[in-house]
């Protein structure tokens, strides 16, 4: 294997029809046509997408570790935010 | 279907012919596995080979038994195109090589899905699996030839080379009931469109007659397919009936 310079993007993979895109992992691909397809060789070979992103990585911009206390340490003790005080229905499976 | 022995000899014939290229094709394409220049391409020319040796399992089963046919035959007795033998070569002559087979077994598959044969079923299959791989051939020699000066000079290089294995491809195969020279046709432009796109030059050299490809139907091959054989086959010669 020899290094290439081409740009690492982020894979989204769709299991089903209704489900949201989830992230599945990244891979190098010259240009977004062939990390499309580079992602349905890498991550959908055993029938698990439906439908499929893929984004740049450089445009992502994601929180930083420093940041975890004042972004998400107040959240914690706000148990009234959390769906935990009634029952959900016979049937729906994806709340 | 009932059939009469003719027409299950001209079948048996077919299958071999089909078999026989899916499984050699897969077999070069595995050869990549290692060693291909990045490790995406390498999953993606991997889940290629994998197709198609899916596809020879099962035409080969038509024809006899699959790891017989596939491992103790001798190498006059494969029935595949002399283009699926030739070596891999750089990556720019893999993807010419993938391009005019996959664009040939595309077109192949499309008009035997259609019909009422017996590959009808079989072929329906394929074709779903063979336009992806006609895509990503198409896909990578847009880019070869459209891209650096090196791609170009490579690409441009490996479709001048394969180009006089790729009339054989049309040689009449018994029992399919193909209308080939409109196979033939239908390849050309296809050929010639991405060609064109890509900036490359369309070959201009022979496609029939001396100095060109076209008995690989008849068992004859090109010399690296001995080797390529003896690689394939030695672990199933060397240990008979083994299983893992």
């Amino acid at each position: 294997m020899t290094d290439t310079d081409w740009p690492l993007w982020e894979v989204f993979v769709r299991s089903r029809r209704g489900l949201s895109h989830t992230h599945a992992g990244s891979l190098h691909a010259p240009d977004a046509e062939l990390a499309l397809r580079n992602a349905r060789d890498l991550y959908t070979r055993r029938g698990e997408g439906v439908s499929l992103w893929v984004v740049p990585s450089s445009a992502v911009t994601a929180s930083s570790p420093d940041e975890k206390d004042p972004f998400f340490e107040p959240a914690a003790d706000k148990p009234y935010r959390h769906p935990t005080f009634y029952e959900i229905p016979e049937g729906v499976r994806h709340l | 279907m009932t059939t009469t022995p003719d027409q299950d000899t001209a079948l048996t014939a077919a299958a071999l012919a089909l078999g026989d290229d899916a499984l050699v094709l897969s077999h070069r394409l595995g050869e990549w596995a290692g060693h291909a220049p990045v490790l995406e391409e390498e999953v993606a020319l991997a889940n290629i080979a994998l197709d198609l040796l899916g596809q020879a399992r099962v035409l080969l089963s038509l024809a006899g038994d699959e790891d017989e046919l596939a491992f103790l035959r001798e190498e006059r007795a494969f029935r595949n195109l002399q283009l699926v033998e030739q070596p891999n070569g750089d990556f720019a002559h893999t993807i010419a090589r993938q391009l005019y087979f996959s664009t040939y077994q595309h077109l192949l598959h499309t008009e035997l899905a259609a019909g009422d044969g017996p590959f009808a079923p079989l072929a329906g299959k394929v074709v779903k699996e063979v336009a992806y791989h006609s895509d990503h051939a198409e896909q990578w020699t847009l880019r070869l030839g459209d891209g650096t000066t090196t791609g170009h000079t490579r690409m441009q290089r490996a479709v001048d080379a394969l180009w006089r294995y790729t009339g054989e491809m049309f040689q009449p195969v018994e029992g399919l009931g193909v209308d080939w020279p409109a196979l033939e046709t239908a390849w050309l432009e296809r050929i010639t469109r991405v060609l064109h796109r890509a900036t490359l030059t369309v070959p201009d050299g022979p496609r029939t007659g001396a100095w060109t490809a076209g008995a690989g139907r008849q068992g004859l091959h090109t010399e690296p397919f001995g080797r390529m054989l003896a690689e394939m086959q030695h672990l199933h010669r060397s240990h008979p009936g083994a299983t893992w």
